[in-house]
C-alpha cells in the first residue's frame, strides 16, 4: 500500500456566508497524480486554497505527513512542503525572473541546493535561462506559467499543486505543459491538479475527484469517471437541455 | 532673479523636498504592503521630537547619541504600534484598521499632552544647522546641504535594501501580491513588521530635520507631517516607492515656488493653493506621478 501523505477530512470552506466546500474530503498519495475536476466555480480552487492555508476551514481537518496543517499560515504551511502555483499564474511582473525564482525558495533556501535547482529549472524550462534578468511581467502567458511552475518546483515540495495550469494558453503551450505534468509525475513527484481541461486530466491522472457546486460526488478511478462523464453527466446535461426546450 | 539667488532657491528646495520625500517614503512603505494609510505616523514624529526635547532636558549626550536615540524611538514605536495593534486586526476590513491608526494617533498624542503639557516646548539643537553657508555667492543654511546629503544617503541604502537583499525583494512582492507572496513562503508577520519598523525609523530621521527647522513640539506636532507625507503622496503615487520620493521633492518646489511669486497679498493663501492643486491631481490623476505595480487584493 502506499503512503498517504495527504488528507483532507470533511472541510467545508466558505466565503462570508456563501459556502463554497460542504464536508469535501481528498487523499494523496506519495508519487501519485490525483487530479481535481468540475465546472467553473465548483469550488476547486477553494480546496487547493484551503490547503495551502490561504482559507480555514470552518470545520473538518487537513493532515499533511502526519500533521495537522488546517488553522496553520500559508507560510508555515509551504514550509512543511506544499507548495501551490495559483491560478492565473501570479507571478510578480515587476521583478526579474531571477527574482521570482529565488523568492519561490524563501521558505526553504540553501544557497547550494539553489544553484543546482536553478540548473534543474533551466533544464526543464531553457527559455527561463534566456529571460533571467527581465522582469516577469514581460513574459508571454506560457513563459509566465512555465515560471510560475519552476517558482513552485524550486523549493522541492513533497507536494505540488497546479491549478489550472494550461488556462489561456495556446494549444501547443497547452501540450507542453502536459508533457510536462507528466515529466515530472515520472521524476516521482507528487501532484495535485485541476484542470479545466477535464479529459486530458483524466487521461494522465491516477485518481480523479469530481466536485459540483461544493459536493464531492465522484472519487476514484479516472477511467470510471470519463465513462460517467459520457454517460450519465454529460447526458444528464442534454436531457435538461432537451426538456426545456 | 539673479542666478545666486535662484541657485538658492534650488538648494533650499532640494533641502525641503529631502524632508517631504522622506515624510512620504515613510507613509507609502506601509501603505504599499497593507494598503492602510496610517494616522498615527505623524505622532511616530512626534515622539522622536520629543526624545529630542527629553534628552536635552534630562541628559547632556553628544548630538549624535541623542539623534540615534530619537530614530531608534520612533522605529521601535513604528515596530510597536504594529505588533500590539494592528497585528491583531490582521485579516479584518481596512476600516477597522484605518480606525485602530487614527486610535493610536489621538493616544499619542494625549500621551504627552497629559504627561508633558499642552504647551509647545522648544528643542535644543546644534548650532550648526542654522549656520549660513556662502558658495560663490549663493547663500543658504548648512541645513540644506545635510538634509540633502543625509536624504541621498538613506535613499541609496533603502535602495539597496530593496533591490539587492532578499528581505527587500519579499516586500517589493508582498507590495505586488500578498497572498502569492505567502504562498512562496514570505512571512506575512515578517514583511508588514519591516516596513513598520522602516516607517518609523525615516519618521525618527524627520524629527530630526523638523526639529532644526522648527525647534519646537508639541501634542499636535504629528499632524502637520502627516499632512505633508499625504499631500506629497497624491502628487508623486500612492503605489510605488520612487513616486513618493517624486510627490516630496515636487510638493517641497511647489511650496517654495508659491512662497516666491505669489503676490504678498496672497501669500496667507499659500496652502489654500495646495489644497486646490491636490483636489487637482485627486481629479485629473488619481494615480499620481508615477503609478507603480499594484493589485487591489490584500490581506493586511
Ligand atoms: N473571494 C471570493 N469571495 C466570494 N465568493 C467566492 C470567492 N472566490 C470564489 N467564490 C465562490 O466560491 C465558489 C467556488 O469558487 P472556486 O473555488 O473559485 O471555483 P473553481 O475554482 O472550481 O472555478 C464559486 O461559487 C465562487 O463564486
Ligand atoms: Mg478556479
Amino acid at each position: 500500500m502506499s503512503q498517504r501523505i495527504l488528507t483532507v477530512d470533511n472541510i467545508s470552506v466558505a466565503y462570508d456566508a456563501v459556502k463554497a466546500l460542504n464536508d469535501f474530503s481528498l487523499e494523496v498519495n506519495k508519487g501519485e497524480l490525483v487530479t481535481l475536476c468540475g465546472v467553473n466555480g465548483a469550488g476547486k480552487s477553494t480546496a487547493l486554497k484551503t490547503i495551502a492555508g490561504v482559507l480555514k476551514p470552518t470545520s473538518g481537518t487537513i493532515d499533511f505527513e502526519g500533521q495537522i496543517i488546517s488553522g496553520k499560515s500559508p507560510e508555515a504551511i509551504h514550509k512543511m512542503g506544499i507548495s501551490l502555483v495559483p491560478e492565473g499564474r501570479e507571478i510578480f511582473p515587476s521583478l526579474t525572473v531571477a527574482e521570482n525564482l529565488r523568492l519561490g525558495a524563501f521558505g526553504r533556501f540553501k544557497q547550494s541546493d539553489f544553484n543546482a535547482d536553478l540548473e534543474d529549472m533551466f533544464t526543464l524550462f531553457p527559455i527561463l535561462k534566456e529571460r533571467y534578468r527581465q522582469a516577469g511581467g514581460l513574459l508571454s502567458g506560457g513563459e509566465q506559467q512555465m515560471l510560475a511552475i519552476a517558482r513552485g518546483l524550486i523549493s522541492r515540495p513533497d507536494l505540488l499543486m497546479l491549478d489550472e495550469p494550461s488556462l489561456g494558453l495556446s494549444p501547443n503551450m497547452v501540450d507542453s505543459i502536459f508533457n510536462l505534468i507528466q515529466s515530472l509525475k515520472a521524476r516521482g513527484i507528487t501532484i495535485l491538479l485541476v484542470e479545466q481541461n477535464v479529459e486530458r486530466a483524466l487521461q494522465i491522472a491516477d485518481r480523479a475527484y469530481l466536485l459540483s457546486t461544493g459536493h464531492l460526488v465522484f472519487a476514484g478511478d479516472p477511467k470510471e469517471l470519463e465513462r460517467e462523464m459520457v454517460t450519465s453527466v454529460y447526458l444528464g446535461q442534454q436531457q435538461k437541455e432537451g426538456a426545456r426546450s | 532673479m539673479t542666478l545666486p539667488v535662484f541657485l538658492s532657491f534650488i538648494v533650499d528646495t532640494l533641502g525641503l523636498g529631502s524632508q517631504y520625500a522622506l515624510l512620504a517614503l515613510g507613509l507609502v512603505v506601509v501603505y504599499g504592503i497593507m494598503g492602510l494609510v496610517n494616522f498615527a505616523y505623524g505622532e511616530y514624529i512626534m515622539v522622536g521630537c520629543y526624545v529630542l526635547y527629553l534628552i536635552g532636558l534630562y541628559a547632556n549626550l553628544p548630538w549624535p547619541a541623542a539623534f540615534a536615540l530619537a530614530i531608534i524611538a520612533a522605529a521601535l514605536l513604528g515596530l510597536l504600534t504594529e505588533m500590539i495593534a494592528f497585528r491583531p486586526l490582521r485579516g479584518r476590513s481596512l476600516d477597522a484598521l484605518l480606525v485602530t491608526s487614527f486610535a493610536i494617533s489621538v493616544i499619542l498624542q494625549n500621551v504627552f499632552l497629559i504627561g508633558i503639557s499642552p504647551r509647545y516646548k522648544s528643542i535644543p539643537y546644534p548650532a550648526f544647522f542654522d549656520r549660513r553657508i556662502d558658495i560663490f555667492g549663493v547663500v543658504t543654511s548648512l541645513r540644506s546641504y545635510i538634509f540633502i546629503a543625509v536624504t541621498l544617503l538613506l535613499l541609496i541604502a533603502l535602495t539597496l535594501l530593496m533591490k539587492k537583499t532578499v528581505l527587500g525583494m519579499a516586500m517589493r512582492a508582498a507590495s505586488e501580491n500578498f497572498v502569492t507572496a505567502r504562498l512562496m513562503g514570505v512571512p506575512a508577520n515578517l514583511v508588514i513588521s519591516s516596513a513598520f519598523l522602516i516607517s518609523g525609523l525615516l519618521a525618527g530621521v524627520v524629527a530630526i530635520f523638523w526639529t532644526a527647522k522648527e525647534g519646537m513640539v508639541g501634542p499636535t506636532s504629528g499632524v502637520a507631517p502627516l499632512l505633508i507625507a499625504f499631500i506629497a503622496v497624491v502628487i508623486g503615487g500612492m503605489h510605488s516607492l520612487p513616486g513618493a520620493v517624486l510627490g516630496g521633492y515636487v510638493y517641497a518646489f511647489l511650496t517654495n515656488a508659491l512662497g516666491l511669486w505669489l503676490p504678498p497679498g496672497l501669500s496667507p493663501f499659500r496652502e489654500a493653493f495646495m489644497f486646490v492643486l491636490v483636489i487637482l491631481f485627486l481629479l485629473l490623476r488619481p494615480e499620481g506621478l508615477i503609478r507603480g505595480n499594484y493589485t487591489e487584493e490584500r490581506v493586511g
